[in-house]
């Protein structure tokens, strides 16, 4: 019987009635006294040096208060990288300045060189134009494997524009090669992970606000984690202590990892807000955004499986090249390296692996993490790869993945790649999945398909993730340069409501809901009774936000741990009310009451003695009832899941038709399912979207030729049916408060992978063995066509 | 500067606008309707869309002096009298057909467009409808289904009348 | 955007007036202009929209030809009964864009414009329709001169479009191709922009064939002769010609020029098939 309220329930979002009535509060519906506006100035070609800059002519415009460029920033610090991999050697990689404002040279289509601060950003558009800009163009960097090789150099002090040169695992080398020369059958496969741009709906923006008065700085930005910003730019950019730093993420309209990271726009507005003594908003355009915010994946990978003749996994070897773009973004290196070599045993038992990968600057926009960030790529490589070997081998593609799970009796199973996966069972996923997709009735399916001139294909992908980003200890060995823990303030007031302060931003993910269902439920009240903060430093203590599906496995955690401190402290309280030892009181639905005896005394009577505290036992406790926790998870969680993907293709135009989509997913507990098959939903639109026709494509000079919705091809409500999902197979997690894995990714995660073998399944017939991503019409025809 | 005048969500509103100056950013910054967003610059996300004399248009591809004299419908006019949800807005709530909620005014507002024209609409016309909002968080899933429950509500609602 | 003075008259003459000002520009949905304008890329003192001047609605006469106003809007057409009977321009009419775009897109911009992508022009050329302007009536074999190119002149405004229908058009047009038939647009659309990656309008009179195709050439909107010859002998899709050659093909990151030349003949057997 499904629950109405509390965790299990799909209680409806409260958040919603703010969106659904145009009331939500995003960052360009904020204007402040005595707004300015800043318009950008960006660089129009790819790569070049600045030999000059005149801002004479803009500052005399209409309307104009001041024209900045990176002389005028002299002494502030570059946009900072937020994570240190160190290479093969032992080496850190490389890491150049990433100024605020194009410093000497441009380095990318939309390098920021100039900001027009004025009264209407017409008028500081107006006054871009009279900027007058000397630059002379230099080849652009382009492609990566060309790029390592020398030639024109991003950074000067980057000569062979190689970041770092990473092994993972060093030791393994010689067995993985050793095994690969002696197997029985080794499948190779060269593919390309297509690079993409975030674009959540809401572009980005940001206003700066300084008070003289008080030397009081705030920063309104659409950020998934304020604190991050606060510490990233007041401490490294802008020499501004969190004391006098407020950030604010009001309402955010998506963010897929975009808006994660610390932006130079986001330094300027507060930084230049303080030197004119006025509020500055900024807000990009969509075409500004696809030349200016992160964009995601971009790898280029070579896999090699070695096999027994059963099909049994020897060894992986696996070498990716992998784009950073111009500057690092602040979790670039993290992504190609520890959130993906990581993750390469997948669900499988193969038991030695071996990964290269060069990070390589080109003069293109950052990369950085993007919805699943590594993970999408690693199971990218290994789903593709054992499909291809299922049809090598001659083994059905189910059965090969079968004869390599992981086994449910394995657990906790300790992975050649640094991991160890605490609970699931891939082959209940599996068999789930295969059971949604009715996989036993495909060749009649595909036989009608035929009768109708068109191709059918089923498509098998299993994926793992790592989640519940993580543990400290862990990733600062790792080269994370923070923590990252959650942060969670319980404030129950006087009559019994309580105020949950977090540090896990809401930005679509319902946080607001199913963090108020977590505690409804632990206080046994109504969720109306609860309300949860989020957003603003000055507000919550300290929060490392929301991305790599960690909010409720670790931010839910963290207020499950005050609310146990809150439970006990009152549990205190009400042994006093009731003359009886706190050992003995229990706390049920709202109740406190002495086991073995009729006394009780309700939640709301204890909560208000904590304030009133007439009768209070003043020997043991402070007054009040507020708990803070900062909860440090002690491994990552292990989301799994079986995806099944059946296309018809059209061999006349190359057109693909997702027939069906099936998702029977391992999330461990889940507290509101309606909001984890939403997470589903879209995780999945966005990893069918990059397998299908999502490309930020640059030409040989820098130029990006897909930069506005006009080219970017964006999923609409028709390229998809309804998808099918399950989650009835969990094992919970076995080291959160909650047992719960994080949904966020997974969608995103396992979707490509299905498609493409979909497809490659139904054209195999013509020979085609691999297409690389996006299934573009014209390259799906193209592959049909030689 | 020219005088526009224009009855928004049922109240006569005028104010002074440059040429230039669109009717989403007349709604957003000299009426203080930010429900209605902006998501991109070329007239493809319809994070926008508001109604003009009835019909669905896209706010940020229509200059505010063209709707001089126009009816105009936004977000903050879907409510019903007493505040509480329409029958799509609630629909919306009750499929968590939003996640973000970015898209989703002009979500709503396309919708609405569509089950005036054609209240009982199969999924296909729905997904086709919503052609021109782009939507990032839900796959769209949940605001076929929404839609759908919204169009079954309505049709309840008319066939208890007759 | 830059500034400008908007201007909204009363009358094409008035209309005619204003736009004598060389940085005045006419506008009519404003669904292609407005983003062009937003990014700058155009830069007129004065725009004047057409949409109190120029005649909207549309109307069959006696002999059966459809007047469709210029400043028509594409979900007029596509709900328009009258439209319906000019084979196959309603169902174009209905996938043009989205359908915010087609509560504001007209037919005179479109074709005053004549994007290579877009859909309308295709119509106008394989119907043979006659684009009335406020000086002249221009037959659309005149009309299109290649890509955002037609014979239009300064001062010049489409106000009225004339099409065959399924019930004639006596006296008007080249009447030796007989009464129109059948017809369909076949669209296959840019994942993108909704545009046309390539569309081809097959319209059948009785004694002709007209195919025109849109999205695919670097020369515009074009009649597929060799399509049309062999649809006139033997209107079946197994009569469609090999894919013309993709020389002048557009090639972007959608599509090479040899998928568009390809493109050209699929969407032309389908149309074939669509129109019975």
């Amino acid at each position: 019987m499904p629950k109405d309220t509390g965790i299990g329930a799909s209680s409806k979002r409260r958040e919603d009635i703010r969106f659904l009535t145009g009331k939500g509060q995003y960052t360009d519906d904020i204007n402040r006294p005595g707004q300015t506006y800043a318009y950008i100035l960006r660089s129009d070609i790819a790569h070049g040096v600045i030999n000059g800059i005149d801002t004479g002519a803009a500052s005399a415009m209409p309307g104009v208060i001041r024209v900045f460029t990176s002389a005028d920033m002299e002494g502030l610090g570059g946009v900072p990288c937020g994570w240190q991999v160190t290479d093969k050697n032992g080496d850190p990689m490389k890491e150049p300045m990433h100024p605020i404002l194009a410093a000497g040279k441009v380095r990318h289509v939309g390098d920021p060189i100039a900001v027009v601060v004025g009264e209407t950003l017409d008028q500081a558009r107006d006054a871009a134009e009279k900027i007058e800009l000397d630059i002379t163009e230099l080849p652009a960097v382009m492609d990566m494997a060309s790029a390592i090789q020398g030639g024109a150099a991003v950074h000067d002090d980057v000569p062979d524009n190689l970041c770092f040169d990473w092994e993972f695992v060093a030791e393994n080398k010689d067995a993985v090669d050793a095994a690969i020369a002696g197997a029985h059958h080794v499948t190779t496969l060269e593919l390309t992970n297509n690079r993409l741009v975030a674009n959540p709906m809401e572009p980005r923006a940001a206003i700066g606000e300084f008070e003289p008065g008080t030397g009081d700085y705030t920063l309104y930005t659409t950020s998934q984690n304020p604190h991050v910003i606060r510490l990233l730019m007041g401490a490294f950019v802008l020499s501004i202590p969190e004391h006098k730093l407020r950030v604010v993420a009001p309402d955010v309209g998506g963010g897929f990892g975009s808006k994660i990271y610390h932006y130079a726009e986001e330094a300027f507005v507060t930084w230049a807000a303080a030197q004119i003594k006025r509020p500055i908003k900024w807000v990009a355009d969509r075409s500004e955004d696809f030349i200016s915010a992160a964009q995601g994946r971009d790898h280029v990978t070579k896999v090699e499986l070695a096999m027994d003749a059963y099909g049994n996994f020897l060894a992986l070897r696996c070498s990716t090249l992998a784009n950073m773009g111009a500057y690092l973004s602040t979790f670039a290196p993290c992504v190609p390296t520890w959130l993906h070599g990581t993750l390469l045993a997948g669900n499988y038992k193969t038991p030695v692996i071996f990964t290269n990968v060069k990070a390589v600057f080109t003069n293109t926009v950052p990369v950085d993490a993007y919805r699943g960030a590594g993970r999408p790529e690693a199971t990218y490589q290994l789903e593709r790869t054992i499909d291809k070997a299922a049809r090598e081998m001659g083994i059905d593609p189910i059965e090969l993945r079968r004869r390599n799970f992981i086994q449910p009796d394995q657990y906790p199973y300790a992975t050649p790649v640094a991991v160890e996966y605490d609970t699931g069972n891939y082959d209940a996923t599996m068999s789930k999945a295969a059971e949604m997709a009715d996989v036993a009735g495909f060749q009649g399916r595909k036989a009608a398909s035929a009768a109708n001139g068109k191709l059918r294909g089923l498509g098998i992908a299993s994926y793992i993730e790592a989640c519940g980003i993580a543990p400290s200890s862990l990733v600062g060995a790792l080269g994370a340069r923070a923590g990252l823990f959650e942060c969670a303030t319980v404030r129950v007031n006087p009559t019994g409501n309580i105020s949950v302060f977090t540090g896990s931003h809401s930005h679509g993910q319902g946080h607001e809901t199913t963090f108020a269902q977590v505690v409804a439920d632990m206080v046994g009240c109504p969720e109306e009774n609860v309300d949860i903060v989020h957003g603003d430093t000055s507000k919550i203590a300290f929060g490392m936000g929301t991305y790599g599906s960690r909010s409720l496995a670790v931010g839910g955690a963290a207020i499950v741990k005050s609310m146990e401190k809150i439970i006990a402290k009152a549990s205190k309280i009400a042994a006093h009310l009731m003359e009886a030892s706190a050992d003995d009181v229990v706390f049920k639905d709202g109740q406190f009451s002495v086991q073995g005896t009729d006394k009780s005394v309700a939640w709301g009577d204890v909560c208000l003695t904590a304030y009133v505290p007439h009768n209070f036992p003043h020997d043991q406790l402070e007054p009040g009832l507020e708990e803070t926790s900062f909860y440090d998870p002690a491994n990552f969680t292990y989301p799994a899941g079986a995806y099944i993907c059946e296309v018809e293709v059209d061999p006349d135009t190359g057109v693909v038709d997702v027939q069906s989509f099936v998702a029977a997913d391992d999330f461990g507990n889940v507290v509101n399912p309606m909001i984890v098959e939403g997470q589903v939903h879209g995780g999945l639109a966005q990893g069918l979207g990059q397998a299908m026709m999502e490309h930020a494509v640059y030409d040989e000079n820098g130029q990006i030729a897909s930069g506005s919705f006009m080219d970017y091809a964006m999923p609409r409500a028709a390229d998809f049916p309804m998808f099918e999902v399950d989650h009835s197979c969990n094992t919970p997690c076995t080291h959160n408060p909650l047992g719960v894995k994080g949904c966020g990714e997974a969608g995103a995660i396992g979707s490509p992978p299905a498609l493409v073998n979909a497809v490659v399944d139904a054209l195999a017939e013509r020979g085609v063995t691999h297409i690389d991503m996006p299934l573009t019409p014209a390259r799906v025809w193209s592959a049909l066509n030689g | 500067m020219t005088t526009v005048s224009m009855s928004v969500n049922g109240k006569t509103v005028s104010g002074e606008v440059e040429g230039r100056t669109l009717l989403v950013q007349f709604l957003r910054e000299d009426l203080g309707l930010t429900g209605t967003h902006v998501g991109c610059d070329t007239s493809q996300c319809g994070a926008c869309v508001v109604h003009v004399n009835g019909e669905s248009v896209k706010a940020c591809t229509m200059f505010a002096a063209a709707a001089d004299g126009s009816e105009v419908t936004t977000i903050e006019g879907m409510a019903n009298d007493d505040g509480s949800l329409g029958i799509l807005q609630q629909a919306f709530q009750d499929n968590h057909g939003l996640q973000c909620g970015f898209c989703t005014p002009g979500m709503i507002m396309s919708a609405a467009d569509l089950l005036k024209s054609n209240p009982t609409p199969s999924e296909t016309e729905i997904r086709g409808w919503l052609e021109g909002n782009l939507c990032r968080c839900t796959g769209y899933h949940n605001i076929v289904k929404s839609i759908q429950a919204a169009a079954a509500t309505m049709q309840g609602q008319s066939q208890a009348a007759e | 955007m830059y500034n400008f003075d908007y201007v909204k008259p009363g009358s094409v003459d008035e209309a005619v007036a204003v736009l004598s000002d060389d940085e005045a520009m006419p506008i009519s949905g404003g669904q292609t202009l407005i983003p062009t304008l937003k990014a700058r890329l155009a830069m007129p003192t004065q725009l004047v929209d057409l949409s109190g001047a120029v005649p909207k609605g549309i109307r069959m006469d006696r002999g059966g030809a459809v007047f469709i106003g210029g400043a028509t809007t594409h979900a007029t057409v596509a709900a328009s009964s009258d439209a319906g009977a000019v084979a196959g321009l309603a169902g174009l009419a209905a996938h043009i864009g989205d359908p915010q775009v087609r509560n504001k897109g007209t037919i005179g911009g479109s074709l005053a414009n004549n994007d290579p992508a877009a859909c309308y022009p295709s119509a106008a050329l394989a119907l043979g329709a006659e684009i009335v302007t406020n000086n002249r009536t221009i037959q659309a074999d005149d009309y299109f001169q290649g890509m955002f190119d037609t014979a239009l002149e300064e001062g010049e405004i489409i106000t009225e479009i004339v099409f065959p229908s399924v019930h004639g058009d006596s006296g008007r047009g080249d009447q030796t191709r007989g009464r129109l038939v059948s017809g369909h647009y076949e669209k296959f659309v840019q994942p993108a922009s909704r545009f046309a990656l390539t569309g081809v309008y097959v319209a059948r009179f009785s004694n002709a064939v007209r195919v025109a195709v849109t999205g695919a050439s670097e020369g515009g909107v074009f009649r597929w002769t060799d399509a049309e010859e062999a649809l006139t002998a033997n209107f079946s899709a197994d009569a469609v010609p090999a894919a013309p050659s993709a020389d002048d093909m557009i090639g972007d990151i959608h599509g090479t020029p040899a998928y568009r030349a390809h493109l050209v003949q699929v969407m032309t057997k389908r149309a074939v098939i669509a129109c019975g």
